[in-house]
């Protein structure tokens, strides 16, 4: 046949996707036909053009009587012949107990972790599904933007525009307002005991399903001053007896208990105590510093607004009102802008970056993360199992050409492979079960953000979503050999074994190795160095001293109190109080003004008194400390970092220049300038040293004594605090905590990271190197006789190591390679600059993290080959 | 069931079925049909018809000799069978019947 030189072909993929959906009897005409358009169009339009129009036709051939029929009959087999695979699988696992083991364990150490993600993704999809009407509810959160600065988003939004929604807004069924912050020490007869909870309006109960045991949840909201308290709660105040009727008083109001509520579900994003009236809130209209009028438009710290709408009720319109009231709103505002959003109940978990939240929840991009890296787990024991039965197909070959002669078509063959690879995954969930429970409370006390926010509990749900991850498992670890060993040619097999190429693949199956060790590489340098990272937080040099600090929260009682009574123990060196406790993330700021009535900045805040500097250890650049001033007498002095001179130009950024300069805390409030003092950190070192100051307070009742410790003997001297705090204080317990244990938790989270990471690190090195054992054990085995008349030919053990080492050497260093500068680059250009004060990543740290993977892979496969190079070539070679 | 009774682009394909005799397959049909009738004929569309009228029983079709053309695929060739020419009479029938009905000047062209 004369053929046309090298003719433009249509797609091969279009042709096969036609061969397989097409019926066998219409198939032959129909590419008959498209390859004559083919050919036409080739000549008329040219080759893109062509193919194109080759594919959109395939497409469009795809038609009700042109698409092949499920083939009911060969499902049937598949039916009938589970039992055959199920024994044949079986077997084949007895047999060979190294692979299965490897298998096994592989799987069930990954999917245990996956089974983990799967239990904390469904308890943060539950979250809230006990409210009836869930889908029709919906939270008012407000979306803020002040001058250039970048947008802030809040679940809180103001009374007024809760309060506009329930007047003018329609198409919306129940609005109902919250605010949060209510409680404090309750008196019931003679005890004081501490509560919190939310105030909540007279709708509360119609959006939401709290299930009511006492009272009436129609009216138990309406009166002012009244009170619905949880069952725990209830027993907590009264003990056993019917709390319904009764009353406590807080401060000198009394409120007294119309409904008894349910505990709430652990899956619920708002939690609290105790619920109390809002009409109260709007009879005393409560002011919390800073957010200025009860009423205003722009105090959106404190309430929350939540709304459900009608059924089939429509989002859009009710935004679409919400934009028209922020619009009217908004037009008085001067350089601020606040919009409404709606956001609907169940998707309030899940988006924890937002300002202000009323109960826990967690970030998606963490769950992202988290669910990645357990994939990667995961994905890497499918390898093994793929790598490995395919190594083995020399084994499995004969039985399939068996069957295959017998008749089994080649969808089978695959269905068989695919079944064992399903047995053996389901026979890892059992297992991966069981480490599921234990990694369950281990996982738990990670952190207690974590404890609160999950239960982790089983369900049927939960159960029947581990058998799809394992199925699924089964099918994409079990695909690739099935695929194999289905094209398997019957003949050829029988004929000669030896025929089958079994290491025609090896190049994928070196790719595979080279992904899970590129993965591991990853994974081990990543633990290092953030670990690395997170030590050097914890050491790192704030610009004052931590260490023996003992900060004592007081809660409500007056400092000087307690100062008095902690001074007479011989324990404490020194004394001193503050409003918050810097560098750990809490923060309080105002704006202030210099000689220029336009230009205001804010500034950080802490409220000191005299003895605080000295305690810490500030540096003075210049001036001098605060001196006591008594109580009452008027604020007039402050201390100000490096920066506010920097930010303002004050005295030309002298600090000896700045002094006795004057600063506006307001219109008429002004403060002179005594001391500055050298930057140091007041946030995380996640921000950047902004300016600060300090400002004298000499008695607090807020914030903290800080107090310095000079005892070896530290539970004796915490016993002697414990007694001094008991004399001022006897309701609420000490909270006490040393300066450096609060540094370690604030970067908690980083020490979650490391050590969610370390551990998925561990497992990940654990599979791979089971995997690459494998892949060892069964070259070696193979070559065995390759090996022998080697040796006999005279090669030295040495010689004969290096051979079989070689490739898998040659695989390590290449990922390496590849792995290495990836977590340099991700640490560097991604992760560490966020971390403006981080230290620069060690090199050593991807050395060690390359040796501890390459020694272990080393030892694994230094002791297989040497088991082969000293094995006696006599005894090998006799069995021919 | 709709029984015999032909659809517009049936009738026409069944026609040019019979009018290209022993060398009626799909894509001739389509490029003769496309002559005549002046628009685009889509090769989908005939495919759907000329099943549609071998399912009715109006057509037959025999696969053809193998050829180096057309990717060495064969042609699936038609004819009209004895239910289809039957069908092809009647149509004609009620349209002669009908136009016969038709008063001369009621169509008299201008």
């Amino acid at each position: 046949m004369n053929k046309p030189k090298k003719k433009t072909h249509p797609p091969r993929w279009a042709v096969r996707l036609l061969t397989w959906y097409c019926r066998p009897s219409l198939l032959e005409d129909l590419q008959g036909d498209l390859n004559e358009y083919f050919d036409r169009n080739l000549k008329a339009k040219g080759p893109a053009r062509a193919r194109l129009i080759y594919i959109l036709d395939v497409l469009k051939f795809f038609r009700s009587y042109t698409v092949r029929k499920p083939e009911f009959f060969n499902l049937l087999i598949h039916w009938i012949m589970i039992g055959s695979y199920i024994k044949t699988s079986s077997r084949s696992i007895v047999r060979n107990k190294l692979f299965s083991a490897i298998n096994i364990i592989g799987l069930a150490v990954s999917m245990s972790v996956g089974l983990l993600m799967i239990a904390f993704v469904t308890d943060l999809l539950s979250y809230d599904d006990f409210h009836e009407k869930k889908d029709r509810i919906y939270r008012v959160i407000t979306v803020e933007k002040r001058q250039e600065n970048p947008t802030t988003t809040l679940a809180s939004s103001s009374v007024r525009a809760g309060k506009s929604i329930q007047e003018s807004v329609t198409g919306v069924e129940q609005v109902t307002l919250l605010r949060r912050g209510f409680g404090g020490d309750a008196t019931v007869g003679e005890s004081v005991i501490p509560i919190s909870g939310l105030w909540a309006d007279a709708s509360f109960f119609k959006i939401f399903d709290f299930p009511m045991l006492q009272g009436n949840p129609a009216t138990a909201l309406k009166e002012p001053f009244s009170l619905v308290v949880t069952e725990t709660a209830a027993r907590k105040l009264f003990g056993d007896v019917n709390a319904l009727g009764r009353s406590i008083k807080l401060d000198t109001t009394n409120y007294s208990v119309t409904g008894v509520i349910k505990d709430l579900p652990k899956l619920s994003h708002m939690r609290f105590e105790v619920l109390t009236s809002f009409s109260a809130a709007e009879l005393t209209r409560p002011i919390v510093d800073g957010d200025g009028d009860f009423m205003s438009w722009e105090n959106i710290y404190s309430n929350y607004t939540y709304l459900m709408l009608p059924e089939n009720g429509d989002p859009e319109n009710v935004q679409a009102s919400l934009d028209k009231l922020c619009a009217a709103e908004n037009a008085k505002l001067h350089n601020r802008n606040i919009m409404l959003e709606l956001q609907p109940l169940k998707a309030i978990t899940l988006r924890a970056n937002i300002h202000n939240p009323i109960g826990p929840g967690i970030n998606q991009i963490a769950l992202w993360i988290l669910g990645g890296l357990a994939l990667v787990v995961i994905l890497s024991a499918c390898f093994n199992y793929t790598n490995l039965s395919i190594a083995r197909s020399l084994r499995r070959s004969r039985e399939v050409g068996i069957r295959k002669v017998m008749g089994a078509l080649k969808t089978h063959v695959l269905g068989q492979f695919i079944a064992e690879a399903m047995i053996i995954s389901l026979l890892s969930l059992l297992f991966s079960f069981l480490l599921f429970l234990v990694l369950r409370t281990q996982f738990l006390s990670l952190a207690p953000h974590l404890q609160n926010l999950l239960s982790l509990e089983l369900s049927p749900k939960l159960i029947f979503w581990f058998i799809v991850l394992a199925m699924v498992v089964g099918l994409v670890a079990g695909i690739l050999p099935a695929l194999f060993f289905s094209r398997i040619n019957a003949i050829q097999v029988l004929k000669d074994v030896s025929s089958i190429k079994i290491f025609r693949r090896v190049n994928m199956r070196k790719a595979l190795i080279m992904v899970q060790y590129v993965f591991s590489l990853i994974f081990i340098a990543t633990t290092i160095i953030g670990y690395n990272q997170y030590k050097s937080f914890l050491s790192f040099d704030l610009g004052f001293k931590t260490e023996n600090i003992l900060n004592i929260r007081l809660q409500g009682n007056k400092s000087n109190l307690l100062a008095k009574e902690l001074a007479e123990l011989p324990v404490v060196n020194g004394i001193s109080t503050s409003t918050l406790v810097t560098s750990l993330g809490s923060i309080h700021g105002m704006q202030i003004k210099y000689n220029n009535a336009n230009d205001s900045a804010g500034v950080w805040l802490n409220f000191v008194d005299e003895n605080y500097l000295p305690l810490h250890e500030h540096k003075l650049l210049a001036g001098r400390n605060f001196k006591a001033i008594t109580r009452g007498a008027k604020e007039s002095k402050v201390i100000v970092n490096e920066q506010v001179l920097k930010r303002f130009g004050i005295g030309q950024k002298d600090p000896a220049k700045a002094l006795g300069e004057q600063i506006f805390i307001s219109k008429d409030e002004k403060l002179t300038i005594i001391g500055v003092v050298k930057d140091f950190h007041y946030g995380t070192l996640e921000d950047t040293i902004e300016p600060m100051m300090f400002r004298y307070s000499s008695d607090q009742t807020l914030g903290y004594v800080n107090v310095k410790i000079s005892s070896a003997d530290l539970p004796g001297a915490m016993a002697d605090i414990e007694k001094a705090w008991r004399k001022i204080d006897n309701v609420h317990p000490l909270d006490a905590k040393f300066y450096d244990d609060q540094i370690e938790e604030a970067y908690n989270q980083f020490s979650v990271m490391v050590k969610v990471i370390g551990f998925l690190a561990f497992l990940a090195v654990c599979i791979a190197s089971m995997g690459l054992f494998g892949m060892v054990v069964f070259t070696t085995e193979t070559r065995l006789k390759e090996i022998s008349i080697r040796k006999v030919l005279g090669a030295s053990e040495g010689k004969l190591i290096y051979l079989l080492g070689k490739g898998f050497i040659i695989l390590l260093v290449l990922s390496a390679l590849v792995a290495l500068p990836a977590t340099y680059f991700l640490f560097d250009k991604v992760i560490l600059i966020n971390f403006p004060y981080h230290q620069p990543i060690g090199f050593t740290d991807l050395l060690i993290s390359f040796l501890s993977v390459m020694v272990i892979a080393v030892l694994m496969i230094g002791s297989q080959t040497l088991k082969a190079a000293r094995s006696n070539p006599a005894q090998v070679l006799k069995n021919e | 069931m709709k029984g015999t009774n032909l659809g517009e682009f049936e009738e026409l394909v069944l026609l040019t079925i019979a009018a290209l005799v022993n060398d009626a397959y799909s894509v001739a049909v389509c490029d003769e049909l496309e002559k005549h009738s002046g628009r685009t004929i889509k090769l989908g569309v005939v495919h759907a018809v000329l099943n549609r009228l071998e399912e009715k029983g109006l057509v037959k079709s025999k696969l053809g000799e193998a050829t180096s053309a057309r990717g060495g695929k064969r042609k699936r060739y038609y004819s009209v069978t004895n239910g289809g020419k039957a069908a092809l009479i009647k149509a004609k029938d009620l349209r002669d019947a009908l136009w016969s009905r038709i008063p001369e000047l009621v169509l008299k062209r201008a």
